[in-house]
C-alpha cells in the first residue's frame, strides 16, 4: 500500500510539473463551461416559454440540466482519457526508467495501481471543475444532490474502466502517440458500440451495445444506482488492470 | 554472493548469453569484460531480475532470481546502461523517490540522500532538473541512485562511461572503497579499468564465457613472453628500417621484430623476446651499428593483449580503440 502511494505521488508530480495537467484542466473547464451555459440558457428559455403559454408544469433542474450535462461529461471524458494514460508506461519504456522500477523491491501490481490511481486523481481533478459549475446551481436553485452524487460516482467508475484500458495500452508500446491514438480509438469504439441498438435487436447487437460504456452510464445520469451497471464498470477496471499486469510480465519475457 | 550456473538468454533470433557459469565471493569487485554485443548487459539484467533467463539459474545472496525476485531486488543496487532518470524531476527529489521505492523512509532516507550526493559529487546539482544535466552528471546521479539503499550487491553497467578523467578516477576510488561490505560486478570494455579496480575478471565474447580468473593470474598467464618498444634514429636523419629490423632479429633471444610506425620521423620497433632477454645487448647492438637509440621501454603485456588473445578474432578491434582512449 505504501509503495502504491509512492508511485502514485511520483506520477502526480510528473503530471503537475509538466504542462499536461494544466492543459487538460483548462480545456476541460472551457468545454464544460460552454456546455453548462448552453444547458442553462436552454433551460431559462424553456422556462420563459412555458410561462408565456401559461403552463405551470414543474421544471426540474436535475432532469433538465444536470442529467444531460452529466451525459456530456461522460462523453467528453472519452476524449481526455487517452491524454491522461498515454505516457504512463510508454514514457518509462522510452527513457529506460522502467528498468529502475522493475529492479526495485516493489511488485508489478503496486506499480500498476499507483499509476492508475494517479490517473484517477487527475481525472477527479477535472471533474472538480465541473462541480464548481454545479455549485452555482445550488446557489440559485435547489436541485437534489443525491442524483448528482450518484452521477459523479458513475463518471468516476466509467473513467476508472477506461483509464485501466488506457494503462494497459500504454504498456504495449514505447511511443506515447501510438498509445494515445490506440486508446482514443478504443474509447471511441466503446462509445459508438451503443448505436447498433438503434436499428437492431438481435442478440449480437444487444451484446455489442452492452459492451458500450455509455449504455451503463444512463442509469447513473438519471441518479439511479444500478448495481448491475456498477459491476460492469468494476469488471472493466479489473480486467484492464489484470491485462496490464499480464502485459508487464510478458514484457520481460519478450524483450 | 552471486552464483551463476549455465545461464542462457535467447532472444527471438540471437543467443545473447550462452550457458555461462561463474561465482563471485562476498566483498569482491568483479570486472565483466567483453566487446560490444558480448552479452554483458543481458547478463546483468538477468542478475537484477529485469529479464528472466531462458535457462540456467542465478542466485544472489542465496536467493534465486526467478523464485524470490523481491528478496534479490532488496539486496541489489543497479546502474543500467542508460541511467534511469526521470527528466522532469530534480536530483534530490529523484534520489528521495528511489530511496523510497527501495524501502527507506524518514530521517534515514534524508541522511542517505545527503550521503550519496556527497559521495557521487552531485551535491551541487541537487536542485537541478535531471533532464538538463550533462551526460557525466547523469551518470553520477545514476550511480548515486544505485547505492542509495546501501545494497549488499552492486551491479554497474559501464559505470564510468561518459565521465571526465578526474571523475573516472574518483568513481573508481568510490567503487574500490565500496568493496568489502559490498560485492560489486561492473561491466566495461576499458581494460585498464579492470586492472585498476577489479580483483577478478570475467571475460565474455559473443555470449560465451572466455575466461574467469583473478587479474594477477591472467597477467601471469601471459608472462611467458616479454616485449620492448625501441625507437631508433639514423645519424643523418634517414634510416632504412628493414636493415634495423634484420639486425635486431639476429640478436640472441629475440623471437620477432615488428616495425610499428615512422610518423614524425620516429622509427619504433616492437621487439618480442623470451624471458630473461638482456636489453643491454639490444642497446649496444643499435649504437654499435651507428644508429641513435632514442627510447627503450617495456611494452607491458597488459590485459588488453590477453583479452585480444582470448577473444581472438577481428571482432575485438572495436574495444581496442576504446582502450586507447580510456588509458590515461
Ligand atoms: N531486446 C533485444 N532483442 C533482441 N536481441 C537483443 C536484445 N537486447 C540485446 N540483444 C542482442 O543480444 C546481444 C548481447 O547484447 P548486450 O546488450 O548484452 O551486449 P553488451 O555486452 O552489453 O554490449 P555493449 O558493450 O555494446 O553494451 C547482442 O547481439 C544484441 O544484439
Ligand atoms: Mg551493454
Amino acid at each position: 500500500m505504501r509503495n502504491v502511494w509512492i508511485i502514485c505521488r511520483k506520477e502526480l508530480g510528473s503530471y503537475f510539473v509538466s504542462p499536461i495537467a494544466y492543459l487538460l484542466l483548462t480545456m476541460f473547464a472551457v468545454i464544460f463551461g460552454f456546455f453548462f451555459w448552453n444547458a442553462l440558457g436552454y433551460f431559462v428559455l424553456m422556462g420563459m416559454e412555458s410561462q408565456m403559454r401559461g403552463q405551470m408544469f414543474p421544471m426540474n433542474l436535475n432532469e433538465e440540466v444536470i442529467r444531460p450535462l452529466l451525459s456530456n461529461v461522460s462523453v467528453v471524458g472519452l476524449f481526455f482519457i487517452p491524454m491522461i494514460t498515454m505516457r504512463l508506461f510508454a514514457e518509462e519504456k522510452r527513457t529506460g526508467t522502467i528498468e529502475l522500477l522493475a529492479t526495485s523491491p516493489i511488485r508489478d501490481l503496486e506499480i500498476i495501481l499507483g499509476k492508475w490511481c494517479a490517473a484517477m486523481i487527475l481525472y477527479a481533478c477535472l471533474l472538480l471543475f465541473t462541480a464548481l459549475n454545479f455549485a452555482f446551481l445550488f446557489r440559485y436553485g435547489n436541485p437534489d444532490w443525491k442524483p448528482l452524487a450518484i452521477g459523479y460516482l458513475g463518471l468516476l467508475l466509467q473513467a476508472g474502466g477506461l483509464l485501466a484500458i488506457g494503462t494497459f495500452i500504454s504498456t504495449l508500446t514505447k511511443n506515447q502517440i501510438i498509445a494515445g491514438a490506440a486508446t482514443f480509438g478504443v474509447c471511441l469504439l466503446l462509445w459508438v458500440l451503443e448505436w447498433v441498438s438503434g436499428y437492431e435487436t438481435a442478440t449480437w447487437a444487444r451484446v455489442l451495445s452492452y459492451m458500450s460504456v455509455i449504455t451503463h452510464f444512463e442509469s447513473f445520469a438519471k441518479g439511479v444506482l444500478d448495481v448491475k451497471d456498477a459491476i460492469f464498470y468494476l469488471t472493466v477496471i479489473f480486467v484492464g488492470l489484470f491485462f496490464t499486469s499480464r502485459s508487464m510480465e510478458s514484457l520481460r519475457w519478450r524483450s | 554472493m552471486i552464483k551463476v550456473k549455465d545461464l542462457t538468454k535467447r532472444y527471438a533470433r540471437t543467443i545473447a548469453v550462452d550457458q555461462i557459469s561463474f561465482e563471485v565471493e562476498k566483498g569482491q569487485i568483479v570486472g565483466f569484460l567483453g566487446p560490444n554485443g558480448a552479452g554483458k548487459t543481458t547478463t546483468m539484467r538477468m542478475l537484477t531480475c529485469f529479464l528472466p533467463p531462458t535457462s540456467g539459474s542465478a542466485t544472489v545472496a542465496g536467493f534465486d532470481v526467478l523464485e524470490q525476485p523481491l528478496e534479490v531486488k532488496k539486496r541489489i543496487g543497479y546502474l543500467p546502461e542508460t541511467p534511469p532518470l526521470y527528466p522532469e524531476m530534480e536530483t534530490a527529489d529523484y534520489l528521495t523517490f528511489v530511496g523510497r521505492i527501495k524501502g527507506l523512509s524518514g530521517s534515514e532516507l534524508n541522511k542517505r540522500v545527503d550521503f550519496v550526493c556527497e559521495r557521487c559529487a552531485v551535491a551541487d546539482v541537487k536542485k537541478r532538473i535531471l533532464g538538463k544535466l550533462s551526460k557525466g552528471y547523469r551518470q553520477r546521479v545514476g550511480l548515486a541512485q544505485a547505492i542509495i539503499h546501501n545494497p549488499d550487491v552492486l551491479i554497474l553497467d559501464e559505470p564510468t562511461a561518459g565521465l571526465d578523467p578526474k571523475q573516472i578516477n574518483e568513481t573508481r576510488d568510490l567503487i574500490k572503497s565500496l568493496a568489502g561490505d559490498h560485492t560489486i560486478v561492473l561491466s566495461t570494455h576499458i581494460l585498464p579499468e579492470v586492472e585498476q579496480t577489479c580483483q577478478q575478471v570475467i571475460i565474455i565474447n559473443r555470449g560465451k564465457l572466455v575466461a574467469t580468473d583473478s587479474v594477477q593470474n591472467l597477467q601471469s598467464r601471459a608472462g611467458g613472453a616479454e616485449s620492448v618498444l625501441v625507437e631508433v634514429a639514423g645519424r643523418n636523419g634517414n634510416l632504412d628500417w628493414s636493415v634495423v629490423q634484420k639486425r635486431l632479429e639476429q640478436l640472441r633471444g629475440v623471437s620477432r621484430v615488428h616495425y610499428k610506425t615512422s610518423h614524425a620521423n620516429r622509427n619504433i620497433f616492437e621487439v618480442e623476446s623470451q624471458k630473461g632477454f638482456v636489453r643491454g645487448d639490444l642497446a649496444r647492438a643499435v649504437v654499435e651499428a651507428g644508429w641513435d637509440l632514442n627510447e627503450l621501454r617495456p611494452a607491458a603485456m597488459s590485459l588488453e593483449e590477453i583479452f585480444l588473445q582470448l577473444t581472438g578474432s577481428e571482432a575485438s578491434v572495436g574495444p581496442r580503440e576504446v582502450v586507447a582512449k580510456g588509458a590515461d
